[in-house]
């Protein structure tokens, strides 16, 4: 064989191998390749802007050539992704021009298997999208199939006040984590060690009430699972008073340090005007001075008797992110001081027998017992025909689920609105213009879990 | 519970109520908008003049398996059916469209120009049902791969299953 032949076969190998594995069109594309429109969808089509109004925005260069720019990979496998984010950014020199956010690592057809599984199996699939906020999945699939069912006003008060308490426990928890992530992914390699023993107390907490560290599958549709143990309290009590202390060691080795300053303040700045117009919700959408809580505007379970502030940002930059979430660390330690007050007695789940399985131990005594247990957990109950969309709060912004019933066992169409999935639409805007060392303080403010972007 | 679903009676569909000249319903206490395909995109921009500037979720449904699901007269079911939760921050209420997506030709026009934010849930849409979005600016695929074949949340797509494999299965 001559040189030409094997340079020929080896070309004609490597273009088969790669088309087989390349992702074609979901790649971020040169420049010289993509369209006008293509290249305005950044930051022009948002804000409905000139061509050169985007331009001056990001004081960016007009045009650079494909030579001036290079298109690098940041992820899969990348410690600061947090999972499984892949970003295609295109650099000139240190600057950001463009990036795109690659999904899809983690897809494994959540809501498709959601219609394999009965309304009282659904909790242990839903649990599992956003795993550092389990109990709001949980919690609103719950009320989406209690709405659907109209039991939703008759869910026992004690059980009412439970979720509330375990949602505000699951928004400290996830938060903590957050503050543990942030610091690592900007150095403060401390802070990860702080956030991550601070979240466990927490994690402790749910293992003592669920059994389990995540993935609790507690919060089902009709109540819960199981009452609070026995110094469920103490527990609580525990967390509350060690928190306060700890906080404000953060505040010392972060909110007032000069250079952790330096590395937030004025960047990954997003207006309110983009946020709204891209669909974020939660800390990125109050950190830019918009009021929006739906535990405040849209109150569900008992969230309008309690007393807590919103807290918003002003400049809509990473900081800003940072210290809401911080805020609403302390903000939650308020509502569960107010929960611990007035939790009532009663039942903790509702005594509806097409829905609720009977008490352990009647299974012992009663044959007709045995058998109803047995058909709810093998055939499920049947949910009346209709759709409903219930929205509530997550730690990371708006998390919604959407079933569509047939009237059988099995949701026909079970979709969740997870925040995530909408919030890192903002990363190209957030980055634009800047620098690739900011890039990774500007994922980590956006705090994605990718177990729910990809679901 | 046919109460809580969409049920109009014939009597009172005369005087039914209507926004945008398209049929408002209630369905399980919320509001829900059915909107005609060839009117969807000036709804939606009507909307958004009326105050619903933000779209909090766009997704699909495929109704295969319900053909005579409960529609407001005069909408006729299809296949496929797009459901946009449209929220109207300043008053505080949300409204749910639902626009009937024919089969044999399952295009809409892509909301992009009105709310960006629904660039990633039009291609998870397009991606999850085979639904397509016109003047959409990047319609890929987004969470299945590149080369997949199918839509898998199709009714008609069967759900994958791998055999587990035991040690002594051979012998």
């Amino acid at each position: 064989m001559s040189d030409a032949t094997i340079d020929a076969a080896t070309t004609d190998y490597y273009e088969r191998s790669v088309a087989g594995t390349d992702e074609g069109d979901q790649q971020l594309r040169p420049r010289s390749e993509q369209t006008a429109k293509e290249l305005m969808r950044e930051v022009g089509s948002v804000l409905r802007m000139s061509e050169a109004d985007a331009a001056m925005l990001g004081e960016l260069p007009d045009d650079p050539d494909d030579d001036q720019t290079m298109i690098i990979n940041m992820g899969p496998q990348h410690p600061s992704t947090h999972g499984v984010l892949r970003l295609m950014l295109e650099l000139q020199g240190e600057t950001v021009l463009r990036c795109k956010p690659i999904i899809g690592y983690l897809h494994t057809g959540m809501e498709k298997t959601g219609e394999q599984l009965t309304y009282a199996q659904g909790g242990t699939n839903v649990t599992r999208m956003d795993y550092l906020s389990p109990l709001a999945n949980e919690l609103v699939f719950s009320m989406a199939t209690e709405q659907l069912l109209g039991i939703d006003g008759e869910i026992p008060d004690r059980a009412v006040w439970i979720r509330m308490l375990l949602a505000e426990l699951n928004r400290m928890s996830s938060h903590l984590l957050f503050m543990a992530t942030n610091g690592m992914d900007l150095g403060a390699v401390s802070m990860m060690i702080y956030g991550w023993r601070e979240r466990e107390e927490v994690l402790r907490f749910f293992q003592e009430v669920t059994g389990l560290r995540m993935n609790h599958n507690y919060i089902r549709p009709g109540g819960l699972a199981a009452d609070l143990p026995p110094g469920w309290r103490d527990g609580v009590l525990r967390i509350l008073d060690m928190l306060p202390e700890r906080l404000d060691e953060y505040d010392i080795l972060m909110t007032g340090q000069p250079i952790w300053r330096e590395r937030l303040q004025g960047v990954g700045v997003i207006t309110p005007q983009e946020a709204l117009a891209l669909g974020a919700t939660g800390p990125i959408l109050r950190s830019t001075g918009v009021e929006w809580d739906l535990r405040r505007d849209q109150p569900y379970l008992h969230y309008e008797e309690m007393d807590f502030d919103i807290v918003v940002g002003s400049y809509g930059d990473a900081f800003d992110r940072y210290a809401i979430r911080l805020a609403e660390i302390r903000e939650s330690m308020k509502i569960v001081r107010q929960i611990l007050d007035r939790m009532p007695g009663g039942d903790y789940r509702i005594q509806d027998k097409k829905v609720t399985p009977p008490p352990r131990a009647r299974i012992d005594e009663s044959m007709e017992a045995l058998i109803h247990h047995f058909k709810i957990f093998t055939e499920g109950f049947k949910v009346p025909e209709g759709e409903v969309y219930v929205g509530i709060e997550s730690p990371r912004g708006e998390i919604g689920c959407y079933i569509v019933s047939d009237g059988s066992a099995n949701p026909y169409r079970m979709h969740m609105r997870d925040p995530s999935f909408v919030n890192i639409q903002c990363l190209p805007h957030m980055m634009r213009g800047g620098l690739v060392a900011d890039a990774v303080a500007v994922i980590s403010s956006v705090d994605p879990v990718l177990g729910g972007v990809d679901r | 519970m046919s109460d809580d679903t969409v049920d109009i009676d014939p009597d009172v569909a005369s005087d039914a109520v209507e926004l945008h000249g398209c049929p408002l319903v209630e369905a399980t206490g919320q509001s829900v908008l059915h909107v005609p395909r060839d009117r969807y995109l000036d709804v939606v921009k009507a909307l958004a003049d009326d105050g619903y500037a933000m779209c909090v979720d766009l997704t699909a449904v495929d109704g295969l398996e319900i053909p005579g699901r409960r529609l407001p007269p005069g909408v006729a079911p299809e296949r496929f059916e797009v459901v946009v939760n449209l929220l109207d921050i300043r008053n505080r209420r949300r409204l749910r469209l639902r626009v009937q997506v024919p089969e044999h030709d399952a295009v809409l026009p892509t909301l992009f120009d009105v709310h960006p934010g629904t660039e990633a849930m039009e291609r998870e849409v397009f991606d999850m049902f085979g639904v397509s979005f016109a003047d959409h600016p990047d319609l890929t695929r987004i969470l299945m791969p590149e080369d997949w074949v199918g839509h898998p949340l199709r009714k008609d797509y069967d759900v994958g299953r791998i055999p587990v494999q035991f040690k002594e299965a051979n012998t």
